[in-house]
């Protein structure tokens, strides 16, 4: 394949005024805005919820604030080895492009594994959807909704990942595939920035 | 291509994160008011997902309507916090249940 086209499986079939590199990134900016609603949501009523409630605990005497410390340290981690991983295959460097995207799959994974952990410890100490025995029964419920939902975003990005970490295994993700990998990135980035408001919202305040 | 723009100190970056992570669960052990607390900690979560979007997304390199598209969900949420702000004055309630009476016998 000469050089032409080979660049040009990156070039789209037009461009936005947007972003002219590229629809597919305006794409996943519209559809991140709109998912950061549904977290913004869920935050406000969050707040609503505690401001109304006499009872609500602090969260830090309840939940384990080192562990999740951890956690945020974990996505940062995965969010810096992730623009690595583009940074990698920006300048053609197979290598790093498959070490970088393991690692960051490695750090969701165990974002989730950990997740997991803490979950099983809350719910037996008696922390569930519908009770807490540290006081405000909502307390419960918003802190597994926030939280699920938020995993659940770690677990679609994990597979999001895993499937360009295959294809950059088996050779399949040349430097033409940058653009689908800095979108790839993005999601995974905004995952990041979500926990971190997240972890200050519901853990720290 | 993607990369035209010069790559920011991304190293820099997770060093001021990392930073503001240990400040965030450094403050909340402090002897300060609940309120500056929680200033204190908005301030900083608020500094780490700028941090974020602009230097790890690139919305510092990207055109001025990309950052309004990504700004618009945090006015809508203003709007929405402005929205419940009726709610918000209610008087607090306990939402556990009061200790049952014991059952008396006839």
């Amino acid at each position: 394949m000469s050089q032409v086209a080979a660049l040009h499986t990156a070039v789209e079939p037009a461009e936005s005024p947007l972003t002219p590199e590229s629809w597919g990134k305006l794409g996943m900016w519209i559809f991140l805005a709109g998912d950061a609603m549904s977290f913004g949501a869920l935050l406000a009523g969050y707040g609503a919820l505690r401001y109304g409630s006499a009872d609500w605990p602090l969260p830090s005497k309840v939940l384990g604030v080192g562990l999740t410390a951890f956690m945020t340290f974990l996505l940062i981690c995965s969010s810096v080895t992730m623009v690595l991983a583009l940074a990698a295959i920006q300048r053609g460097d197979q290598r790093g492009l498959r070490k970088f995207l393991s690692l960051t799959v490695l750090s969701g994974v165990m974002f989730l594994g950990m997740q997991a952990y803490e979950w099983t410890h809350l719910i037996h100490d008696g922390l569930t959807l519908t009770g807490n025995p540290f006081g405000a029964v909502l307390f419960g419920t918003t802190f597994f909704i926030i939280t699920g939902f938020h995993g659940a975003h770690v677990t679609g990005g994990v597979v999001y990942l895993s499937c360009y970490l295959i294809q950059a295994l088996r050779g399949r993700l040349g430097q033409g595939s940058a653009n689908a990998i800095e979108i790839a990135a993005l999601y995974w980035h905004f995952v990041d920035l979500v926990w971190i408001l997240v972890f200050t919202f519901v853990y720290l305040l | 291509m993607t990369s035209a723009h010069k790559q920011p100190n991304y190293i820099g970056v997770f060093w001021w994160l990392l930073a503001l992570t240990v400040l965030e669960v450094g403050v909340i052990f402090m002897p300060l008011a609940r309120l500056l607390i929680a200033i204190l900690l908005v301030g900083m979560a608020m500094s780490k997902a700028a941090l974020v979007a602009m230097y790890f997304m690139h919305l510092k390199f990207e055109r001025r309507t990309l950052g309004l598209i990504a700004l618009t969900p945090l006015a809508l949420c203003l709007l929405l916090v402005f929205a419940l702000l009726p709610d918000l004055s209610a008087t607090p309630h306990r939402s556990t249940e009061p200790p049952q009476a014991p059952a008396t016998s006839h």
